[in-house]
């Protein structure tokens, strides 16, 4: 199965690249991967690598060196809600654990696997800058902070809703 | 008490727009800059003792200085603002990116001004998704004013800006290895020298400062460098800084006070003391890799020459706060987990050296560990001191676990002991 970009993402391909100098076009490799990704149900496959190493003029390997390298960038399928629970220092004393056990035990997945139906993935990550505000996660695009467990049946149930809408309509 | 850097900054979380900005004296200082000399700028932001916010408290005005600037200096040069902010603890510059991103952009455009910079960017990490859009706007904006492009303001000076939104990672933020993220390769550190000043970005002059450090310049220019330095209440630096509060205390936030306050006031006064139920037990005061402070430092001037005194760093000024129901040695077990995962790898005695003492901080705080462990802990830290790893990543993981052998010894023995964690 061969990939492409839109017509739109490749205009912004093209802007990314003019972000920087002649010739210096390998600088937007993370900006173009996360939109690989983002096309690509948030995982990179190999097809998308390669077609982006295409884009950039650079070997494979070289974009397979970085992508590996980056906590961000996942090589692997994922749910469409991924949840991201900083595991770090002041989020840990802020109880951390018990909201990723939690999850875990209302989704019965372990940290790292995602969901039968595709829908939850559970990822424990590091330090969002949000410490105050703990424990918290990241999904999709947003911060939720100061999680209770009420509060993760709460998103949990606003997933499951945003999706049957989106199936429905 | 003044707060330049953040009372404009809005109490809803909405962001400043360029016309308000502007209405609250925004882009004045650029305007005085560029009717100095770049060498002008540079001796104010020296004569201001402004010292970096990003961790190392390198004094800003010197760190320019080193920039070649004869008539034969390479170009393009470039200026890199460094919003990487994954030092565990720290949550400040997220605060001034999405609340004031021109700040940040008229601070940038300033010291590209100083040391005749041409192109500059600003590297976000990825997970600030809500920032990297308002700075894209505000970007934009600053181009359609002319404060950014060709003849800034009326002025011979231009100078390009872009948005790099990066990827997790911590190493991220050390500056040459952002270098190399920013070059699209794997963020390993480069050795040094040569220095970025000398030979950054794609081998050509380059600044790389803390989002905090920048957001001063404005106010430096602005309002002179008497003002400036009296913001501070130390004679270390001047200015205020973002402190910072986290952990079991009643009200963790971001606050901007004069740089030199005591991490008795932050911590009692500012964050509102303990939660009920809660004791004080240590705080790292400035981020992850930073050594513990216990109660007997609690009048320290959180400054960088008098953390230092104490045994530890003022680092990003964010208290991690260590509390009673907290064992000591599963905070460390964790903290150096996240070392040793961050770790890329480069040199020998961290990529063996962290994971290792995270396997022996696993065993102890899980009832697995013998005395004789402790001795190769304390050796770690020897082993992985500055000066024995390629960059500062190791030696800055080792803080927190080198004071905690000091201050909780009994607490690592009592495990050994009782083979169980007695938190557990
Ligand atoms: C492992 C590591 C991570 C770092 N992360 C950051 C960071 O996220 N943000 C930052 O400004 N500086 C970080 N630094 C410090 C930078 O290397 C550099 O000193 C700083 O950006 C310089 O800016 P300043 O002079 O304005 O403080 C880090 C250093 C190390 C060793
Ligand atoms: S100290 Fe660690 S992070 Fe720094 S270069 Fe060596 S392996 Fe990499
Ligand atoms: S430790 Fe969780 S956001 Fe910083």
């Amino acid at each position: 199965m061969s990939v492409v970009f839109s017509e739109k993402k490749l205009n912004r391909v093209k802007e990314l690249v003019s972000h920087y100098p002649d010739g210096k076009q390998k600088s937007a490799l993370i900006p173009v991967l996360h939109l690989a990704q983002e096309e690509n149900d948030g995982w990179l496959s190999v097809e998308w690598m390669d077609y982006v190493a295409g884009l950039l003029q650079m070997t494979p390997i070289e974009v397979y060196e970085v992508a590996t390298f980056y906590s961000m960038l996942n090589t692997k399928p994922i749910g469409r809600y991924v949840f991201e629970v900083c595991q770090t220092g002041p989020c840990m004393i802020k109880g951390s654990d018990d909201i990723i056990a939690y999850i875990g035990e209302k989704l019965g997945i372990k940290p790292g696997e995602t969901t039968k139906d595709g829908m939850f993935t559970l990822k424990k990550v590091e330090c969002l800058g949000a410490c105050g505000y703990a424990p918290m996660m990241q999904l999709g695009k947003n911060y939720r902070e100061h999680l209770t467990k009420e509060k993760v049946d709460a998103i949990i149930e606003e997933c499951r809703k945003e999706a049957r809408q989106i199936k429905e309509n | 008490m003044e707060q330049p850097l953040t009372q404009h900054i809005k109490k809803d979380g909405s962001v400043l727009s360029l016309k308000e900005y502007e209405a609250v004296g925004g882009y004045q200082g650029l305007k005085k800059a560029l009717k100095m000399t770049p060498k002008e700028v540079m001796q104010m932001v020296k004569d201001s003792n402004l010292r970096g916010r990003g961790g190392a408290g390198f004094p800003t005005g010197m760190k320019w200085s080193f920039v070649p600037m004869d008539d034969h200096a390479p170009h393009p040069k470039y200026i890199v603002a460094n919003g990487d902010e994954m030092e565990p603890g720290t949550f400040k510059d997220r605060v001034l990116v999405e609340g004031n991103p021109h700040q940040l952009i008229e601070g940038m455009i300033i010291s590209a001004y100083a040391i005749q910079a041409d192109i500059s960017y600003i590297f976000l990490r990825w997970a600030y998704h809500e920032a990297a859009k308002r700075v894209e706007v505000a970007i934009h904006e600053a181009y359609q004013a002319g404060y950014l492009g060709e003849r800034i303001a009326g002025s011979d000076f231009h100078l390009e800006m872009h948005l790099h939104t990066s990827v997790g990672r911590y190493m991220c933020g050390e500056e040459t290895a952002l270098l190399n993220a920013l070059e699209g390769k794997r963020a390993n550190p480069r050795s040094k020298p040569p220095f970025p000043q000398v030979s950054g970005l794609f081998g050509k002059p380059t600044i790389v400062n803390n989002v905090e450090t920048f957001n001063n310049i404005p106010h430096i220019i602005d309002k002179g460098t008497e003002w400036y330095q009296a913001l501070s209440k130390s004679p270390d630096g001047g200015g205020t800084k973002l402190y910072g509060v986290s952990g079991h205390v009643k009200k963790p936030a971001i606050w901007e006070l004069p740089l030199g306050v005591s991490l008795r006031e932050l911590i009692e006064e500012h964050a509102g003391g303990m939660m009920d139920g809660y004791k004080f037990r240590a705080a790292l005061p400035g981020g992850a890799s930073t050594d513990f402070l216990t109660e007997e430092h609690l009048d320290v001037a959180m400054d960088f020459t008098n953390v230092m005194k104490a045994g530890s760093r003022m680092g990003t000024g964010t208290v991690i706060v260590l509390d009673d129901k907290t064992c000591p040695v599963g905070m460390v077990l964790n903290l150096e987990k996240f070392f040793a995962q961050e770790s890329c790898g480069w040199c020998t005695p961290c990529r063996e050296g962290l994971p290792w003492t995270a396997k022996i901080l696993d065993a102890i705080e899980n009832g697995r560990g013998m005395m004789n462990q402790l001795d190769i802990l304390s050796f770690e830290t020897v082993y992985m001191a500055p000066g024995n790893t390629f960059c500062a990543l190791a030696p800055g993981a080792m803080e927190p676990l080198q004071s905690a052998l000091k201050y909780f010894r009994e607490d690592f023995e009592r495990h050994i002991k009782e083979h169980k964690c007695p938190w557990d």
